[in-house]
């Protein structure tokens, strides 16, 4: 690593498509990358791998766009070789630390491995967000029962481990990731009893303009809907599920339907059996990492703001992909090219040229009006706090319940979600609001706002007050 | 078709892990999480307050609604952690200290 000493450094944060472009434009222009992820291999969501040990000689099946992931995965192992990249897995991140007068003015603080006790640290002259997002799910009665896994976790645990919870499930909730879930469990030998949309797809015919420009985003739609059809995948759009059934495990979902309000339509509840209920309600961006670095995020927590070049309003801090707002993968594509460009430029003390990234930015500007157009349609059904039940466990790990964000709301007076946080003590557990966030807003009637959080990850106290004194990753600059 | 065939797996020895004392297989490559599914056990801790069940969630790590005790160690995100052969893994009751 010592050979190149006076090259600056890029440390990017997020290995999925958004940073793995972003590595690959950058590094193709002379800076050096550090690639910082917590997965123990390259890919991120969409691109997520079977562990190596598995052994899996057809991992496609559970993927689409496979060459575009081979074209990522083979420039990543090329620039490995060629030194021009480094990739840290099994790194999580929790802090990403600006000294302005520093040799190297960024330090990203990690933790070694699933058990976060070794710390690292990746000292930086510009970093580069792209850490993605994570799946909403809103609270109904019974979906802390194990078998309620959100959608993407059932796809994770699907395109990763090569593993399924159950024999019959029901993917429910909202958004275009139900499909390829809904698809890739019935591929992989579940029964799809429903996929429950709460949404009316059809409201997308009314928005043509934004989608024509896009085809292809149509036709992988398209392609997904003759799949449902194949496997008999009976779907039901405008429909909800209100309860989740069981004692200790999941033994079957009530769905009903919907009115043009969005209200549940009376005597249209049926039961069905299944083992495995699949939700979820959208995503939400991880923006902690951004928080801290004081970079302007959108107030209702939507994403980190970036210009056209991907720069973040604090110097030297760039954020590409799901970070800056829900998307896709070919989005998250788009924008990380133009990151590790742009970055690469200023750098290397040249302004960029936006003619080089100029088929990404168009790409850029149609995706971001097609996933506008699906954000106004893909929206939780507008009375859904109504099904609530005050015994709900609303906050996982603080086990709070509807009921006592609605006395901290009614008799108690609180009039945002930090006061409700105070008097119920939702929010405060492991995953820190990250879970019941948007639903403690719903329920106690308040603005979702932007989460302080100071760590974007757990750390031990030893770790913590040790930060600083740990010994240089890299190059020997103090 | 299971998920293993759909992929044309051919994984590594299968090993012996145990949960709660009980022998159990486990894939090289698999964590904690997908292990424990493969043998057909969805929940593996309970909660501190009510005593509830409780497995997967998210699945990447981010809700901890998966935590469980591997090797006498508490609190360990069973998603994240890959099994190694001869692997002890208990049920978590609680915050995992107080047995
Ligand atoms: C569980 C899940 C499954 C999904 N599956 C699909 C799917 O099958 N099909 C589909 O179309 N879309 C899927 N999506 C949507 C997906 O988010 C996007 O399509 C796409 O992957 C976004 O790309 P990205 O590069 O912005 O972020 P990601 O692909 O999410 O990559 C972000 C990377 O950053 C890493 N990271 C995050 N925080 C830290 C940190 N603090 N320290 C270190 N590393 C960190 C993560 O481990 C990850 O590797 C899924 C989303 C989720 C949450
Ligand atoms: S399932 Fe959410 S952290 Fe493991």
């Amino acid at each position: 690593m010592g050979a190149e000493p006076g090259l600056p450094r890029l440390t990017i944060v997020g290995a999925g498509p958004a940073g793995l472009a972003a590595a690959l434009a950058a590094a193709g222009q002379g800076v050096r990358v550090t690639v910082v992820d917590s997965a123990e291999a390259p890919g991120g969501q969409f691109y997520r791998q079977p562990a190596a040990a598995l052994g899996a000689r057809r991992p496609q099946a559970l993927h689409h766009r496979w060459r575009t992931w081979q074209r990522l995965r083979d420039g990543l192992e090329r620039q490995v070789a060629a030194g021009h990249v480094t990739h840290l897995p099994d790194h999580h991140v929790w802090c990403v630390e600006r000294r302005p007068d520093a040799p190297r003015p960024f330090t990203v603080h990690a933790l070694l491995g699933p058990d976060q006790e070794t710390p690292v640290e990746v000292r930086a002259d510009a970093v580069l967000l792209a850490t993605g997002g994570y799946e909403k799910v809103l609270p109904f009665p019974g979906w802390t029962l194990p078998g309620v896994v959100t959608a993407g976790g059932a796809q994770a645990m699907l395109k990763g481990g090569l593993v399924v919870s159950g024999r019959t499930a029901v993917v429910a909730g909202t958004g275009p990731l139900l499909l390829p879930v809904a698809t890739g469990l019935a591929a992989a030998g579940v029964t799809v009893a429903a996929l429950v949309e709460s949404a009316d797809p059809k409201a997308l015919v009314r928005r043509t303009g934004a989608l024509v420009g896009r085809a292809d985003k149509l036709a992988e739609g398209a392609g997904y809907a003759v799949e449902l059809l194949r496997r008999r995948v009976r779907t039901l759009v405008r429909h909800t599920v209100v309860e989740a059934h069981g004692d200790d495990r999941l033994e079957a979902v009530t769905v009903v339907a919907l009115d043009a309000e969005g209200r549940v339509r009376p005597g249209t509840e049926r039961r069905i059996p299944c083992d495995t209920l699949a939700v979820g309600h959208g995503m939400l961006p991880h923006t902690d990492l951004a928080e801290t670095l004081g970079c302007r995020v959108e107030p209702t927590g939507a994403g980190v703001w970036a210009d056209d070049e991907q720069r973040t309003d604090v110097p030297g801090v760039w954020a590409a992909g799901e970070t800056t707002g829900i998307g896709g993968a070919a989005l998250s594509l788009a924008e990380g090219h133009i990151a590790g460009r742009s970055a690469a430029a200023r750098l290397l003390g040249r302004a960029p040229d936006p003619g080089e990234w100029a088929e990404a930015a168009k790409s850029r500007g149609k995706l971001r009006e097609f996933f506008g157009v699906l954000d106004a349609v893909y929206v939780p059904p507008t009375h859904w706090t109504e099904q609530v039940t005050d015994d709900t466990v609303v906050c996982r790990c603080e086990e709070v319940t509807a009921g006592a964000v609605r006395e901290a709301v009614g008799e108690l007076g609180a009039g945002d979600v930090r006061t409700v946080k105070l008097l119920t003590r939702a929010g405060m557990g492991w995953c820190q609001g990250r879970m019941c966030g948007p639903a403690v807003a719903g329920i106690a009637g308040c603005a979702e706002t932007v989460a302080r959080r100071p760590f974007a990850r757990p750390v031990p106290l030893g770790v913590l007050a040790r930060a600083g004194e740990t010994a240089e990753e890299g190059d020997g600059i103090p | 078709m299971n998920p293993l065939e759909l992929a044309r797996a051919v994984p590594g020895p299968a090993f012996t892990i145990t949960l709660d004392g009980r022998d159990l297989e486990a894939l090289p490559g698999q964590t904690v999480a997908a292990a424990l599914w493969a043998a057909g056990v969805t929940s593996w801790r309970t909660t501190r307050g009510e005593g509830r069940p409780r497995g997967i969630f998210c699945g990447i790590g981010v809700c901890f609604d998966c935590l469980v005790t591997v090797n006498d160690r508490p609190n360990q995100r069973a998603c994240l952690v890959r099994v190694r052969p001869g692997d002890a893994i208990s049920t978590q009751e609680g915050t995992g200290h107080g047995r």
